[in-house]
């Protein structure tokens, strides 16, 4: 099924459909942080706490998609053998394909399968923690961002607006000097954050070995149920449907625009007087808009309503 | 695998050479090379026999004795290869070289489900202590030593030779053996791997303290750069690599409070002869001279014996083509060359039809042959290090000391070696190097002799070919008796023995395991009660567990 | 560009069963076919059969692709076609790399096994041969 989404197959959409009003109930953690720091490790270990008060699990792995060949090697499994054939353990390797903030869509819809499915914790693994609309707080209950000892990952991540997207972050490979430098860096900048009703905490964790993952795992639990409790999980869903809606509406619209430019004599106009340098490219845009794509929208707005609606865009004479 | 990279121009005039280990190398060498480079007799060659030994370990070499020959024996049942021993021995050669079966290296006994298929295929099949009696029945264990090809449960199998040696009336003392025993190239490059990094690292510590205290002429730990360049890493990472290896032991071991004079003499190496003939003997060269002052320098070793790289530098299969096997021969010897060229102590050569195919005793008496002619016709017995004074060779060797330096800090920077593997960053090296050789021998910009030229391809006179010319790969018959007979012996085992004992020697095992204990008397006493391999081996496992391994790309 | 990135991909586990322990053919080729655009689930060393069969069902490939370098792969692909066949994995291409003697192709294929691409193929060969899986 999760196959049938990565490839736009037009049956995963119905297929969608008919799960979406189940899905709901699991709880979403996101694990984001640079390669190498030991997100694939720590997950690992954080199956096996959470198997041991009966969750099921599932893991949705997402690595970068080569840029160059549009391949990719899905190899976070390794680190995951441990549950290779527990039947409440499932897990899903995807690779990024082209989403720059390291989830795409399909992930995210990979999510809702998994959750209409009855898992009771979706994990989704992935490089980086940026601003995009598919990154994991976006689709995330709960964010733990992973950095370690004498690298500035951790305040880079926080000094690059992440703060607000982070729940918990954990300082792995905490046995190296340095860790209890890095933690207090973290802790003290956190401590600077606006006044989000979860307070933000620092972790330490060897996860090769598992020290600090039964404490990891029971933050997570535990602020589950305080946003539970408080109401902030219901706010955070549906803050995430607005986004995913935002943005399948976003990429909807800018496929179709970018399919009927490319079928557009005046845009290749345009476009070629930015190439040459002629106007530059905000007037450029400008004018696009307002001369070639608007009169369609004022002209739907001044005719009955299509049915169809986005479905159809006609190219202006 | 391992040749340099030529251009040419139209003419098939040679424009470039570069090594492998990224090294260019000029038309011409002159004496201006050494200048510039300040390069002294004493300071970088030292007479034969002295510090730092980059000429010979030993003031006469091969003078005074030729090398060591250890042609690998083992497979199928214990009998089988007790008899192929005595074979080897009777022609000639004066060192066992065992390999076991994959069930054995991996810890499962032969009739453990993984091990279905497998018992007896690449090697002796080893379930107990009744079947190391049987493989070295009869066999002088005070004269000739065994290097046993085990990594993952090293630390049972010695137990196993020294419990072997006793029955048969030795006492530990006099017994030699050299289990191979480096793990940390396992998870590199030969996958033979068991448990967790840390816990693999520990088991060889505490083979090597044992051996300091309990097995005098024994040699715990064969540092193979071998494997690790088979698996994609250059001449000059090759020992780099193994040097770090090396220091993650010796660092393990110095912190049990055992000062490094005490062991590191006893550290031997394993590295390749493949690939370009120059570039393989700068490298051993080189090798010699940076360990010994590794060791000076940063260990504090003094005794001159102490600071010697011992070790076996042969092999080569990676060289070898399936096309045109005939060819192989002649690639044997001219690795054997460099070899020799290189002073190699103790050395090895892989038989011609190793790229497809189990050693037949008609080829592995070849690779033999070819061994004592160098040592016996040919002449390299005459001189020490002949090629010393050179001035490519002597440029080459100190800009090959650079190369295995410069990727020696790499790896420090990264935390050292035990983090490098732990996180995967040396095996994403060597698998994209490995990769991007291929592609380069695929596309042409690396030759293969026999391999570029398809018309000849048809003239190849091997039988065996079929109609495209390509060599066809022979296997071993998997011999289901063997399996059949190993799980026979097994059952019978388990109910000759004294059960109580077998389970009062795990039990503690397992202590010690889970303490800082050293395991090697415990695995002794195990071997002793006929414990089997699984038995033992499943003993770790329960307390390490076992290791994921990292992604690669 | 875009089409390279967002097109059809074709999912491969490269899977190493059994308890050998040489991965360097399975990781090249394994990065040879990301290099040609396919996503590669690489499942490590020393799988049993059992472990092949969940991943390649938990992550939807299109070709299950064995290396095997120890002379086993007759009986191994016979009982994991079977598996396979069990497992509802039977519009999943097996295909077999490794050490594999000429003679023992056809009656690989006869179980079964889609290609076969003994060691000494070229990554262009390897290539094409499983992409040429999905053109009928």
């Amino acid at each position: 099924m999760i196959r049938l989404i990565e490839e736009n197959d037009p049956k995963a959409f119905h297929l969608l459909q008919s799960l979406y009003p189940h899905f709901g109930k699991a709880f979403i953690i996101g694990i984001t942080g640079s390669p190498g720091v030991g997100k694939s490790t720590i997950i690992n270990k954080l199956i096996r706490e959470f198997r041991k008060s009966d969750f099921s699990v599932a893991v949705i792995a997402v690595d970068p998609t080569s840029p160059y060949s549009g391949g990719a090697i899905l190899g976070d499994r390794l680190r995951m053998q441990d549950h290779a054939t527990d039947e409440k353990v499932f897990i899903r390797s995807m690779a990024s394909r082209g989403r720059a903030g390291g989830v795409s869509r399909a992930a995210k819809d990979a999510v809702i399968v998994l959750d209409a499915m009855g898992y009771d914790i979706i994990i989704i693994e992935t490089v980086g923690a940026g601003q995009s609309e598919f990154e994991v707080s976006n689709i995330a209950h709960s964010t733990g961002i992973v950095s370690i000892p004498g690298t500035c990952d951790g305040i880079q991540a926080v000094k690059a607006g992440i703060l607000e997207t982070g729940d918990i972050f954990i300082v792995n490979k905490s046995d190296k000097d340095g860790a209890d430098v890095t933690m207090h860096q973290l802790t003290m900048i956190i401590d600077l954050a606006n006044g989000n009703n979860w307070k933000p905490c620092v972790l330490k964790t060897i996860a090769h070995d598992g020290t600090g993952i039964e404490e990891l795992a029971a933050v997570f639990l535990s602020h589950w149920k305080f946003m539970e409790k408080n109401n902030l999980l219901e706010a955070k869903k549906r803050e995430h449907k607005i986004n995913y809606f935002t943005s399948l509406l976003k990429d909807l619209t800018l496929e179709k625009l970018l399919l009927f430019m490319e079928n557009s004599s005046e845009y290749r106009e345009v476009l070629n007087k930015v190439l040459s340098q002629e106007i530059d490219p905000i007037h450029a845009a400008e004018q696009v808009v307002k001369e070639i794509i608007s009169p369609f929208v004022y002209e739907e707005q001044t005719h009955e309503k299509k049915p169809n609606g986005l479905h159809e865009l006609r190219v202006k004479k | 695998m391992g040749v340099a990279k030529y251009i040419k121009d139209e003419r098939g005039g040679i424009k470039e050479v570069t090594y492998q280990s990224g090294i260019k190398v000029k038309p011409a060498y002159g004496p201006q090379d050494l200048e510039e480079r300040g390069f002294t007799y004493e300071k970088d060659l030292g007479a034969p026999g002295e510090f730092p030994f980059t000429r010979s370990l030993h003031p006469q070499s091969y003078r005074s004795r030729a090398w060591t020959t250890r042609q690998y024996t083992g497979f199928g049942t214990p009998e089988e290869t007790n008899e192929r021993f005595k074979l080897m021995i009777a022609n000639g050669q004066n060192g066992l070289n065992v390999a076991f079966d994959l069930p054995t290296q991996m810890g499962y006994d032969s009739d453990h489900p993984l091990a279905e298929g497998e018992v007896g295929r690449v090697g002796m099949a080893i379930d107990s202590l009744k079947d190391f009696e049987t493989a070295f029945a009869g066999i002088p264990l005070d004269r000739i030593g065994s290097g046993l090809t085990i990594n993952g449960v090293a630390t049972i199998m010695m137990a196993m030779y020294q419990a072997t040696a006793e029955k048969f009336g030795y006492s530990k003392e006099q017994i030699s053996t050299t289990p191979q025993n480096d793990i940390l190239k396992e998870m590199i490059g030969r996958g033979a791997w068991i448990f967790p990094v840390e816990h693999g690292v520990r088991l060889v510590g505490d083979s090597i303290e044992y051996a300091v205290k309990e097995l005098p002429k024994s040699n715990p730990v064969s540092i193979c750069g071998y494997h690790i360049r088979e698996s994609g890493a250059t001449p000059a990472q090759e020992i780099a690599y193994a040097f770090e290896i090396a220091r993650a032991y010796i660092d393990n071991v110095v912190k049990r409070g055992i000062a490094p004079e005490d062991f590191v003499g006893r550290f031997s190496f394993n590295f390749n002869v493949y690939g370009n003939m120059w570039e393989q003997i700068a490298k051993f060269r080189a090798a010699r001279k940076l360990w010994a002052k590794m060791l000076k320098n940063e260990y504090g070793v003094t005794d001159k014996k102490k600071l010697f790289l011992r070790g076996l530098f042969g092999g080569g299969g990676s060289g070898l083509t399936k096309e045109q096997p005939e060819n192989n021969i002649m690639r044997g010897a001219y690795y054997a060359l460099g070899a020799a060229l290189s002073g190699a102590q103790t050395t090895a050569l892989c038989s011609f039809d190793e790229a497809y195919t189990i050693p037949t005793p008609r080829s592995a008496l070849l690779s033999l042959r070819t061994l004592e002619l160098l040592m016996d016709e040919v002449g390299l017995r005459d001189t020490v290090d002949p090629l010393a004074g050179s001035y490519f060779i002597e440029t080459l060797t100190l800009e090959m000391e650079e190369k295995i330096l410069e990727e020696m800090k790499e790896v420090k920077k990264l935390g050292g070696m035990v983090n490098c593997i732990s996180s995967g960053l040396i095996q994403r090296k060597v698998s994209r190097q490995a990769y991007e050789f291929e592609k380069g021998l695929q596309s042409g910009e690396y030759k293969k002799v026999g391999l570029s030229s398809p018309e000849t391809d048809k003239i190849s006179n091997d039988a065996a070919n079929n109609k495209s010319g390509k060599t066809n790969v022979e296997l071993h018959e998997y011999n289901e008796e063997w399996a059949r007979k190993s799980k026979a012996n097994l059952k019978e085992l388990r109910t000759a023995r004294d059960n109580k004992e077998v389970e009062q020697s795990l039990a503690a095992l397992e202590k010690a395991a889970r303490t800082s204990d050293n395991v090697m008397p415990h695995l002794v006493k195990c071997c002793h009660a006929y414990a089997t391999v699984g038995e033992m081996a499943g003993v770790f496992r329960k307390v390490f567990g076992e290791w994921n391994e990292p992604d690669f790309y | 560009m875009e089409n390279k990135i967002r097109g059809k991909k074709i999912r491969v586990l490269i899977a190493k069963p059994g308890l050998d322990g040489h991965d360097k053919g399975a990781k090249i080729v394994a990065l040879a076919l990301r290099d040609a655009g396919m996503e590669v689930i690489y499942s490590g060393l020393h799988q049993t059969l059992e472990q092949i069969i969940h991943t390649a069902t938990q992550e939807a490939v299109d070709i299950i692709g064995l290396s095997i370098m120890s002379g086993a792969h007759l009986p191994i692909c016979e009982k994991l076609i079977v598996m396979m066949e069990k497992a509802g994995l039977s519009d999943i291409n097996l295909v077999v790399g490794g050490v594999i003697p000429f003679q023992d192709i056809p009656g690989l294929k006869e179980m079964g096994v889609s290609a076969v691409f003994p060691g000494g193929t070229s990554f262009e060969e390897i290539v094409h041969g499983m992409k040429d899986l999905f053109k009928k």
